[in-house]
C-alpha cells in the first residue's frame, strides 16, 4: 500500500504556525522578489484571488479584501518541511520526499488493519506537533494514491482529509471522477491531445482501446501510468533525489543595468552564490552559463534573451574560478548601450566533489579550496555573505524585495518567537 | 594447481565512520581513557527529547518569575506533549502568545501567573485559546 501525504496550502500554513491570528483568514504568499502570488489559503481562493497574479496588479484588491500578504520565507518553509517528513518517517521508514510539501509513503510488509484510522493518526500528529494540516490518499499504487489524495482534499469534511482506495469499486469510481488534466504526469499539452481523442477522465485513459494511442503518444511512461491507474504497482519509491544537475541564480533588476561594470558586479555575485551552493552540496561544476535579458518594455529588438556557455577543463566549485569565468562570458555577451532587465548564472555538468578527475595539464590553484573553506566557515558563523571578491560591491546586497517577510522563527536564534509573560 | 587469484573490489559506497582516537595509537598499554573518548555532552540531547516537535521562544515580562522564568530567558517548547494540569504552557490567547501555568479545576481552565502582581486568567467561552506547546526547560544567562 502507498500513501501520498500532501500539506494543505503549505506556505500559508507555515506562516500561520507562528502567527495563528491568520488561521481562518485569507493569506497569500508572494514569489521571490515579491513578484506574484504563489500560494493561497482556502479563504483567499474563495475570494477569487488568482494563482500567479502579479502583486502590483492585485495590490489594491488584496488590500480591499483584507488579505494578509507574505513574502516567501524559504528558511521557515524548508525547516518545517523537513520536520513534516521526519514525522512521516516515524510511521514508515519507506518514504520518498516528492516535493517541499508532498511525500509518498509505502507500507509493504507492515500490518495495518485500518488505513483510514492510520491516516488519521498521521494527520493528527503532524497537526499537533507542527500545526500543519495535511491530506492523505492511500492506494495500492503511487499514481492512485495521488488520485486518492485529491479526493481527500476535495471532500475534506466527508473524508476527514483521508481517502483510501482499497476496493475495485472505489478505484473505478475515483478514476471516473478524476479529470484527465488532474492525472499525475499529464500536463497541459497532453491534456489537449487526450481531450481531442475523447479521453476526458483517468478512467478513459485506462480503457483498452486507448492503449495503442497512449503507447504511441507517451511511450513506456504512458503505459506505466496506465498500469498504475489499473492498480498494478510499477513505480516504486525513489531514493533521495540525486544532487541537483544544474544550479541557477537569476534575478530581475530593480531598475535596469546598462553599464559593463554594474553588470560585472551582479554577475560575479550570482557566480559566487552558485559556487557556494555547489560547495554546500559537496559538488563541482564543469560548465558555466551566462544569461542576459534585454528589457522588453524599453526597447524593441529581434531577440531579448542571450546565453553563452563556457566549459572549465577541471571541475570547480571555487568562487574565484566561477566568477572569473562569468566575467569572461560577460565580456563576450555584453553589448554596450543595451538596456538589461535580468541576468543569471547557471552552473551545470555537476559532479560530486569526490569524483573530480584530476587533470594533467590544467588544474585549479589548490589554495582555492582552503580559501573557500575559510570563507564558508566565516559566513556560516556570521550568517552573512561578508567576504566578497574584488569584483563584487560590498555595499550591494541581494536587494530582494521582501516587504512582507516573516521571521526565521526556526532557523535563526535572533528570530525565535517572543512570548509575553 | 587449480588455484585462481580472486580479486575483491573494495566497497567504497558504504562509509563507516570510526571515532578518532586523539591519543594516537602506539604499541604498549593503551590509554585507559581511550574507551571513553566517544561520549561528549550535548545539550541538544538533554534538552530536546523530540527534535521535530521542539521549538524555542524568548520570554518577555515578569509574570512567571516564581516559576523561574525571567525576562529574556530562552524557553524550550515540546509541542508533542499533551497539555496537563500544572504544566507550564505556551498559550495563544486572544491574539497573543503568553506563557503561563495551566490549572484545570473541573470544567474551569485557568492560566496562572507566578507573580503576586499578576492575576490568574480564567478562560471563558469568548476567549480564543490555543495551547501551543509545553515548556520543558528554561535556559537563562546568569
Amino acid at each position: 500500500m502507498y500513501a501520498l501525504v500532501d500539506c494543505n496550502n503549505f506556505y500559508a500554513s507555515c506562516e500561520r504556525v507562528f502567527q495563528p491570528q491568520y488561521v481562518g483568514k485569507p493569506v497569500v504568499i508572494l514569489s521571490n522578489n515579491d513578484g506574484c502570488i504563489i500560494s493561497r489559503s482556502y479563504e483567499a481562493k474563495d475570494l477569487g484571488i488568482q494563482m500567479g497574479a502579479p502583486e502590483f496588479k492585485v495590490r489594491n484588491e488584496l488590500r480591499e479584501k483584507n488579505v494578509k500578504v507574505f513574502s516567501s520565507n524559504y528558511a521557515l518553509y524548508g525547516d518545517l518541511s523537513n520536520r513534516v517528513m521526519k514525522i512521516l518517517e516515524g510511521f514508515t521508514p519507506n518514504i520518498e520526499v516528492y516535493s517541499i510539501d508532498e511525500s509518498f509513503m509505502n507500507f509493504d510488509g507492515m500490518n495495518i488493519e485500518d488505513y483510514h484510522k492510520y491516516g488519521i493518526q498521521i494527520k493528527t500528529r503532524v497537526n499537533k506537533w507542527l500545526s500543519i494540516p495535511v491530506c492523505i490518499g492511500f492506494a495500492p499504487t503511487k499514481a492512485l494514491s495521488k488520485v486518492a489524495n485529491k479526493i481527500a482534499k476535495k471532500y475534506q469534511e466527508r473524508t476527514q482529509g483521508i481517502y483510501v482506495i482499497d476496493t475495485e469499486e472505489k478505484r473505478i469510481k475515483a478514476l471516473r471522477w478524476t479529470k484527465i488534466e488532474d492525472v499525475w504526469g499529464i500536463g497541459f499539452r497532453l491534456t489537449k491531445k487526450m481531450q481531442a481523442r475523447n479521453i476526458l477522465t483517468a478512467y478513459d485513459f485506462t480503457l483498452p482501446h486507448n492503449e495503442s494511442y497512449i503507447k504511441k503518444e507517451m511511450g513506456v511512461v504512458g503505459l506505466r501510468l496506465k498500469y498504475e491507474l489499473e492498480g498494478k504497482s510499477v513505480l516504486l519509491l525513489e531514493d533521495a533525489p540525486a544532487q541537483k544537475k544544474q544550479i541557477a541564480i537569476t534575478r530581475s533588476f530593480e531598475g535596469t543595468i546598462s553599464t559593463f561594470d554594474e553588470m560585472k558586479e551582479r554577475v560575479s555575485t550570482f557566480a559566487t552564490v552558485c559556487a557556494e551552493k555547489l560547495r554546500k552540496q559537496n559538488s563541482c561544476c564543469h560548465s558555466v552559463i551566462l544569461y542576459l535579458r534585454i528589457d522588453k518594455h524599453k526597447v524593441e529588438r529581434s531577440r531579448y534573451n542571450f546565453y553563452k556557455l563556457e566549459t572549465i577543463p577541471f571541475a570547480s566549485n571555487s568562487s574565484i574560478t566561477i566568477s572569473n569565468l562569468a566575467v569572461k562570458l560577460l565580456k563576450d555577451l555584453f553589448q554596450e548601450g543595451e538596456i538589461y532587465k535580468k541576468a543569471g548564472i547557471i552552473v551545470s555538468d555537476i559532479i560530486p566533489e569526490n569524483q573530480k578527475q584530476l587533470h594533467l595539464f590544467e588544474e585549479e590553484n589548490p589554495k582555492h579550496q582552503a580559501l573557500m573553506k575559510v570563507i564558508d566557515d566565516f559566513h556560516r558563523k556570521t550568517g552573512e555573505r561578508k567576504i566578497r571578491l574584488g569584483n563584487q560591491d560590498l555595499q550591494q546586497t541581494w536587494k530582494m524585495r521582501q516587504k512582507h517577510l516573516s521571521k526565521k522563527y526556526t532557523t535563526d536564534f535572533k528570530d525565535i518567537l517572543e512570548v509575553k509573560c | 594447481m587449480k588455484k585462481k587469484i580472486q580479486f575483491f573490489l573494495p566497497d567504497l559506497e558504504n562509509q563507516i565512520e570510526l571515532p578518532y582516537i586523539s591519543s594516537g595509537i602506539k604499541a604498549g598499554f593503551p590509554s585507559p581513557a581511550a574507551d571513553f573518548d566517544e561520549s561528549k555532552i550535548s545539550l541538544d540531547n538533554v534538552l530536546v527529547k523530540n527534535k521535530e516537535a521542539t521549538f524555542y521562544a524568548k520570554a518577555s515580562g515578569n509574570s512567571m518569575i516564581g516559576a523561574g522564568i525571567d525576562n529574556g530567558d530562552i524557553l524550550v517548547i515540546d509541542r508533542s506533549l499533551e497539555p496537563q494540569n500544572n504544566k507550564i504552557a505556551i498559550c495563544y490567547l486572544d491574539g497573543e502568545f503568553t506563557v503561563k501555568r495551566i490549572k484545570i479545576e473541573g470544567d474551569n481552565v485557568f492560566l496562572m501567573p507566578e507573580n503576586k502582581n499578576y492575576k490568574p486568567i480564567q478562560i471563558a467561552e469568548e476567549n480564543d485559546l490555543i495551547i501551543w506547546g509545553i515548556v520543558t526547560y528554561v535556559i537563562k544567562k546568569v
